[in-house]
């Protein structure tokens, strides 16, 4: 050992003890940080360094060139955890003059191996098989010759690839109208089977069992009714502030309890209940059919004489259908509560005097419009999401999707529906 | 095997499928499969992976529709039946699915007695009665108020089973029935299938590539090959393993093992 070491030896020295201890130093270390503290272990602390760090030798291929050979010498440990900047090197090397005519393998420094050796000779073997230069292969391991005999046992497959060849721009537009009429199309269909399931129900033909539309009722009915709350109270809110604002600038703040009233009930009640329940019931159903599609129970039903609309769909579509109205009541309450809060606590007006003013704006014929609209939205919503979950493909993300498509439907299909009745209730006159 | 006197029909055709084609779309995947199962036969269903195995045996349940050609139970046509009149024929089916394909929210006497509600008289205790020992044949008394998620994969099949046990069907189905079970339990369904023939009287149809399977129960097949796109055999498997000619056929049931050394097909 030299007795002599410079400042920063001995500082790096340390550093390299300390990091030891605290096992920075993993097997086996990075070539980089091998190079750089190989390089001071050298000198200066090579015993002790020894016996914790396996040196890893850098993946490295050297050529030499004899008449028309060219013999690659393989050397270092091959793993995928190091960069192949090797490959790039040694493929363009070949191509420099003067061209081989054969090449050979002389891999006896090779260390340990693993896939990005045998890669490297796919590559290698494949811009020697394209320039017709002749291989030989025997001087690679034996392990890797029998892997890359493996490999080649069976020839590619040759349009296995054209089959996922991009599509031009325009044919993707085509192709998705087309996939878009389809699904609306597939909707009209599929209500109309509901339909006549809910006329053989209502002729007591239909069959699911009352247990099942039990559950589901308790499910989209009262356990709904915590997120209904939440979203119906922040909605009037919202609704009363907007109005508050721009009412108060003529001194007829007392309007914003009409405002709420009259939009509440009118629309946004069953609007907001709608999306809420497109989202957690339409998105639940969807996902439950899907996934007894998936497991085959539907196919199960259907091979037993029951039929899966009547038996699944019915009581879904059923239990929204019941509960929807009564979820827009209740939402169209909590909203003008909401209203309620800003008037009384920002604007300053009476709480008998609102209530009064909210209750002198709010018309049966609002009301029960209101109720209508939501309930035709439930219908969408069930409807929707248990075609989605029937039409789900045979995989577990196809589940995830068919949930996702029957989001997207219902709030597509409510928007609409909304949009069309605003137009009817307009021609009406109501 | 033994004749049993105690079913008369037996050894008479029971399912035949006449110039069946299935596809998907423009996509032929098997063409003029003609095949006759007896009464009291243990069908299997052989040939290679994805060559359409199960795919038929949706088609002969109703879950898909023949391209072209038909199917006929007893003589009756159940690919041109009247949605009624398919119904009927339903119920006398019985099913088992790939993964037992029990119904979730349900417990398993529920399970079993689903069928027995939909289309049976039978008072609630004496469903409940009828479903116990259903459960009871495949070895699951005592498991009545489980629910699927909470029984193994094996129970699970065996339960599937025993739902599709419930009615008595003249016919039962199996898809891949010893997927994903160990040797043993694979083995105890094979004697399970044998018994179920020999007292029920059922004609029994599988869908398999378990050659044990194939040799333990099978006393008439079908051989779908993925090439040709047609079935290449039709008989005792035994009988074609001794006599058929097919080198497909005969490496199949040999495992490739006699012969020179398999070589690797695509896909």
């Amino acid at each position: 050992m030299r007795p002599l070491r410079s400042g920063l030896e001995s500082r790096l020295e340390k550093l390299c003890f300390n990091l030891r201890r605290m096992r920075v130093f993993r097997h086996p270390v990075e070539p980089f940080a091998c190079r750089r503290y190989g390089m001071l272990t050298r000198n200066a602390f090579i015993a002790p360094m020894a016996t914790s760090i396996h040196i890893a030798a850098p993946p490295g291929v050297t050529l030499t060139r004899s008449a028309d050979t060219l013999t690659l010498h393989l050397s270092g440990e091959w793993s995928m955890r190091h960069k192949g900047a090797a490959t790039a090197r040694t493929l363009s090397s070949l191509d420099a003059p003067p061209k081989p005519r054969r090449i050979e393998f002389e891999s006896s420094d090779l260390g340990e191996w693993d896939t990005s050796l045998l890669t490297f000779f796919e590559r290698v073997l494949d811009h020697c098989r394209t320039r017709g230069i002749e291989v030989d292969r025997s001087g690679l391991p034996p392990g890797v010759q029998r892997l890359l005999e493996l490999a080649e046992a069976v020839p590619e497959k040759k349009d296995a690839r054209a089959a996922a060849a991009r599509e031009s721009f325009l044919t993707r537009i085509g192709n998705a109208t087309i996939e878009a009429l389809r699904s609306f199309d597939e909707f009209l269909d599929f209500f109309g089977r509901v339909t006549i399931a809910f006329w053989r129900l209502l002729r007591g033909k239909a069959r699911f069992r009352t247990s099942d539309l039990m559950i589901e009722i308790q499910d989209c009915g009262a356990n709904a009714l915590g997120i209904v709350t939440l979203i119906s109270y922040l909605v009037g809110i919202i609704l009363a502030f907007m109005g508050a604002v721009q009412l108060q600038q003529f001194g007829a703040q007392i309007y914003v309890a009409d405002l709420v009233s009259i939009g509440v009930t009118r629309d946004m009640g069953a609007m907001m209940t709608a999306i809420i329940m497109a989202g957690r019931t339409g998105a639940a159903f969807a996902a439950a059919l899907g996934t007894m599609k998936v497991t085959q129970e539907i196919d199960a039903l259907a091979t037993m004489g029951i039929s899966p609309l009547e038996f699944l769909v019915l009581p879904r579509v059923l239990a929204l259908v019941l509960m929807m109205p009564l979820l827009c009541l209740y939402s169209d309450f909590v909203a003008i509560l909401g209203g309620t809060t800003i008037g009384v606590g920002m604007l300053g007006i009476n709480f008998t005097v609102f209530v009064h003013e909210a209750a002198y704006a709010t018309t049966m014929t609002n009301v029960l419009g209101g109720l209508f609209k939501g309930t035709v939205y439930g219908a969408l919503i069930a409807i929707a999401g248990c075609l989605r979950g029937f039409q789900c493909g045979d995989s577990s993300s196809a589940v995830g999707d068919a949930a996702t498509q029957s989001v997207v439907m219902s709030v597509v299909l409510i928007v609409c529906a909304c949009g069309l009745f605003a137009v009817i209730f307009n021609i009406l006159g109501i | 095997m033994a004749e049993s006197p105690s079913h008369p029909k037996r050894g008479t055709p029971h399912i035949e499928a006449r110039n069946l084609t299935m596809a998907f779309g423009s996509f032929v995947l098997m063409r003029d499969l003609n095949f006759v199962v007896r009464h009291g036969d243990i069908f299997i269903i052989m040939g290679g992976s994805g060559c359409g195995k199960s795919t038929l045996l949706r088609h002969m349940i109703g879950l898909l529709e023949p391209a072209a050609g038909e199917i006929l139970y007893d003589g009756e046509n159940f690919t041109k039946a009247r949605p009624e009149q398919r119904e009927m024929m339903l119920r006398r089916f019985g099913v088992l699915y790939q993964s037992g394909a029990l119904w979730s929210s349900m417990t398993l006497a529920e399970n079993v007695g689903l069928p027995l509600e939909e289309f049976t008289d039978l008072s609630r205790e004496d469903i409940r009665e009828v479903a116990s020992l259903k459960l009871a044949l495949v070895g699951l008394k005592g498991f009545e108020d489980f629910y699927p998620s909470q029984i193994s994969g094996g129970m699970q099949k065996r339960a599937g089973l025993a739902r599709a046990m419930a009615l008595d069907p003249e016919v039962l189905f199996f898809d891949e029935p010893s997927a994903g079970l160990d040797p043993i339990s694979s083995r105890l369904l094979d004697d399970l299938i044998l018994e179920l023939r020999d007292s029920l009287g059922a004609t029994i149809v599988v869908v398999t590539h378990e050659l044990a399977s194939i040799f333990t129960i099978g006393n008439n097949s079908v051989f779908l090959d993925a090439q040709s796109r047609t079935m290449i055999a039709h008989g005792d498997p035994h009988e074609l393993l001794a006599h058929c000619d097919n080198p497909v056929v005969h490496r199949f049931l040999t495992r490739g093992e006699d012969g020179e050394k398999v070589s690797r097909p695509h896909g």
